[in-house]
């Protein structure tokens, strides 16, 4: 699962400089992004309007203006060449507060400002302008901020929400400890105890942010949106490539890295996948877009480790960043990487159709079969550990355990074997459905063709 | 603590206060395993320790019978180590391997004299023949000799392309048939890692590093020290990442667009390169023709110092070299 882009700094390199290409070693000695004292006098190498250049974005320096638009530019096309938002579609914004969700606030509230405009001065002859939501999922049941705080803050978000004019813009707040269980009163203390009863440090921020996005599509699923748009960027992305590796999810670690990810139910979709942190966090400054970052939990554990790491390698050289994320695309995405529905790309203009065109159409839905807890892809190894228990298995809890990627039956199911069923227990339903519904369908099957199975012992 | 499946059939007789062997059930536990966290005594972490080595010799087909195989050895903790253990096996399990020790002399005065006189004992020692091949032999040229030549800058290039191809020269005139290097998962966990750093995937196959590597530039800069206190502090924090990190390596889905190594032979001397000649030669030609700069530095339009005085190693070929005839790339 992409990790949230808690890691600040960073720097502006653009994906296609070739001081990039060729690797590390290249970046001016200056660090890119906040442009160093003695370069402050140069002058915008974009535009002609001779302002003063306070950015440096792909080696060149930038007024404020262009920086901007560099920024919204890469943000834009993200979002058109992967086909992200359709016209007719409702998108809910995950909003964290943090500068990375702020821009992609401020960008995909830009974007349905002129599809509004375009729709009103075309008497209807554009296309329709997509709707937009925000969503803010409220963790402060984990944490030991005091009420009035965690109130303010929230305050500061709806104010934050309410500048952006025009377009009304819902904001849904849900606390985290909904995606438990909807209507019982313990909701609160039941979430504590799931994630007490994780001994992992990693394991229990890993499992927080799984909550975090089923929070997401709960709220997505019952409002009626068909997309949730995150704020993941690059340097997020580059931290998860390594704490993927380093936890042994390299066979998954395609999965969470792409633009778009249709593993659940509300497909989501990652526009600032090239922007980095630091890039990110001067845009704020420089047009004084608020955040709010109170109620951010810091990542720990190897997250946290992970994190430290890539900011030292972003001091030794600020385009490292965008280095990791070019050999994540060395690795082969998954079919649920792409948007493969009939129909789909109906919406783009016949020119633009073809090159969404040779996805196959039979791809519709995908083959892989997932983690139970945070959706990771099954590797061949994991896929004979499930079918051997499959055949073996006695009780459920060892299926669902069997449904468990072998990281997070590491790091997040409980270290004795005998906590598993309470674990299991105190997930939400629908975690544990989905296994009860594919096992029953497997075991019927498998009923009705027991006469006709030999035994593995059954040697001729 | 939780008593391991083949442990349960003995149980270990209740002794307040001492802590057991949680393998054997009988000897004082000495040591606490950094890959399992098992407390264990000295004779058990022995088996454990040859046992597993032998497993992935077996369960990798690693060796023929017959084989001629050469043991890289530096005289340091890990090769000494691999000759001891693969001596021991090679006896026990009757892999009836022919063994020999490897060692690479690069003609640094003072450097390599404690380490060789080291692998001299492990030769007394474990009983295998040991022989030393040098820069000297293989390429007509000291570490010392190109030193006074090019001076210290750049001279971390030569040694380490020479050195690369050195075990592999030494061992094929040496008639073996295959190497052996005292690699350890840290290291391997670390080439993992770097090489993401350094924007190429490489993936682990089979106990070989098969490295799809883009030219570029290739500097030995302070990340790799990072990388390794990276390494240090993820494994106090968790010491089955290391090996997570290789099993990662092993699963990496290479996009079938990535390019693959090619692989040639060198012109002059018909070692693998994917280029018309290998690095060494290259180099060599530089230092034989008075021009040490040759191979360093970039090759593209431009060619000429670097602007940022750091030390830098261009690398203009895919993979110069391979162990064991296959593609790949020991890139450590």
């Amino acid at each position: 699962m992409a990790a949230a882009a808690s890691a600040c700094g960073g720097a502006g390199c653009r994906p296609q400089c070739s001081a990039s290409a060729g690797g590390e070693g290249d970046a001016p000695a200056e660090s890119m992004g906040r442009l160093s004292i003695s370069a402050a006098a140069a002058t915008c190498g974009k535009c002609d309007g001779g302002g003063a250049a306070v950015a440096v974005a792909g080696g060149v320096g930038m007024c404020a203006d262009c920086f901007r638009a560099h920024l919204f530019g890469k943000f834009k096309l993200a979002v058109t060449s992967n086909a992200m938002v359709r016209p007719t579609d409702a998108v809910l914004l995950a909003f964290s507060g943090g500068p990375a969700s702020r821009v992609a606030l401020q960008f995909i509230h830009e974007m349905q400002s002129k599809a509004i405009q375009s729709w009103e001065t075309s008497n209807s002859q554009a296309l329709p302008a997509f709707r937009l939501g925000v969503a803010f999922v409220d963790e402060s049941v984990l944490s030991v901020r005091p009420g009035h705080e965690i109130d303010m803050a929230i305050e500061d978000i709806k104010s934050i929400l309410s500048s952006l004019s025009p377009g009304d813009k819902q904001l849904h707040v849900a606390p985290l400890e909904d995606v438990i269980s909807s209507g019982s009163d313990d909701k609160a203390a039941r979430l504590k105890e799931l994630v007490g009863v994780i001994n992992d440090e990693t394991g229990r921020d890993d499992f927080i942010r799984c909550l975090r996005m089923l929070s997401l599509q709960k709220i997505a699923l019952e409002n009626g949106y068909t997309k949730i748009m995150l704020g993941t960027c690059a340097s997020g992305i580059a931290c998860h490539v390594l704490s993927a590796t380093v936890k042994g999810q390299g066979y998954a670690l395609p999965a969470d890295v792409q633009y778009v990810d249709t593993r659940w139910e509300v497909p989501v979709v990652l526009p600032l996948h090239d922007c980095l942190a630091q890039e990110l966090n001067l845009l704020c400054e420089l047009y004084s877009l608020k955040t709010q970052q109170l109620l951010n939990r810091p990542c720990s554990g190897i997250n946290g480790l992970v994190a430290s790491f890539v900011s030292r390698l972003r001091e030794e050289n600020p385009s490292r960043e965008h280095t990791i994320l070019r050999t994540a695309q060395k690795l082969k995405p998954f079919s649920f990487n792409k948007f493969s529905a009939n129909g789909y790309h109906d919406f783009l203009p016949s020119r633009l159709r073809p090159k969404f065109q040779n996805i196959d159409a039979n791809e519709s839905t995908f083959s892989e079969i997932l983690c139970l807890i945070c959706g990771s892809p099954f590797s061949e190894s994991e896929l004979q550990n499930l079918e051997n228990t499959k055949h073996k298995a006695q009780k459920k809890i060892d299926l669902y355990t069997a449904h468990c990627c072998q990281s997070c039956h590491f790091q997040i199911l409980p270290a004795a074997t005998d906590m598993h069923g309470h674990f299991f227990s105190l997930l939400p339903k629908f975690w544990t459905e989905k296994v009860d519904t594919a096992s029953a369908s497997h075991s019927s099957v498998r009923d009705q063709i027991a006469d006709y199975l030999l035994d593995e012992d059954d040697e001729n | 603590m939780d008593v391991p499946a083949a442990d349960r059939a003995r149980p270990p007789p209740p002794r307040a206060g001492s802590r057991l062997c949680v393998r054997c059930g009988e000897r004082k536990a000495a040591l606490k395993r950094p890959k399992t966290l098992e407390q264990i005594c000295r004779e058990c972490f022995y088996i454990v320790f040859e046992d597993e080595i032998h497993q992935t010799i077996v369960e990798n087909s690693l060796f023929k019978a017959g084989e001629r195989v050469a043991i890289g050895a530096s005289g340091g903790k890990d090769s000494t180590v691999l000759a001891y253990v693969l001596s021991e096996l090679n006896r026990h399990h009757n892999y009836g391997l022919d063994l020999f020790l490897l060692s690479v002399d690069e003609g640094i005065t003072g450097y390599r004299d404690d380490s060789l006189e080291t692998v001299k004992r492990n030769e007394i020692q474990y009983g295998l023949p040991l022989k030393i091949v040098s820069y000297k032999d293989l390429y007509g040229w000291t570490m010392d000799d190109i030193v006074k030549a090019i001076g210290l800058k750049n001279n971390c290039t030569f040694c380490g392309v020479f050195r690369r191809q050195a075990l592999d020269r030494g061992a094929a005139l040496l008639k073996a048939d295959k190497i052996v290097t005292g690699h350890n998962a840290d290291d391997i966990a670390e080439t993992v890692l770097l090489n993401i750093l350094r924007g190429d995937i490489a993936r682990i196959e089979n106990g070989l590093i098969w490295l799809y590597h883009d030219p570029g530039i290739y500097s030995p800069n302070a990340y790799r020290g990072f990388a390794r206190e990276f390494i240090k502090d993820l494994e106090r924090m968790r010491p089955r990442a290391i090996l997570d990190i290789i099993k990662s390596g092993e699963n990496f889905r290479i996009s079938t667009t990535t390019r693959m190594p090619e692989q040639g032979t060198c012109e002059r001397c018909g070692y693998i390169s994917s280029q018309k000649l290998c690095k060494a030669c290259v180099l060599l030609d530089g230092l034989n023709r008075g021009l040490p700069k040759l191979g360093i530095g970039r090759t593209k339009a431009g060619a000429g110092a670097d602007s940022d005085g750091k030390q830098r190693i261009k690398r203009s070929e895919r993979n110069t070299s391979s162990l064991q005839g296959k593609h790949g790339n020991f890139d450590f």
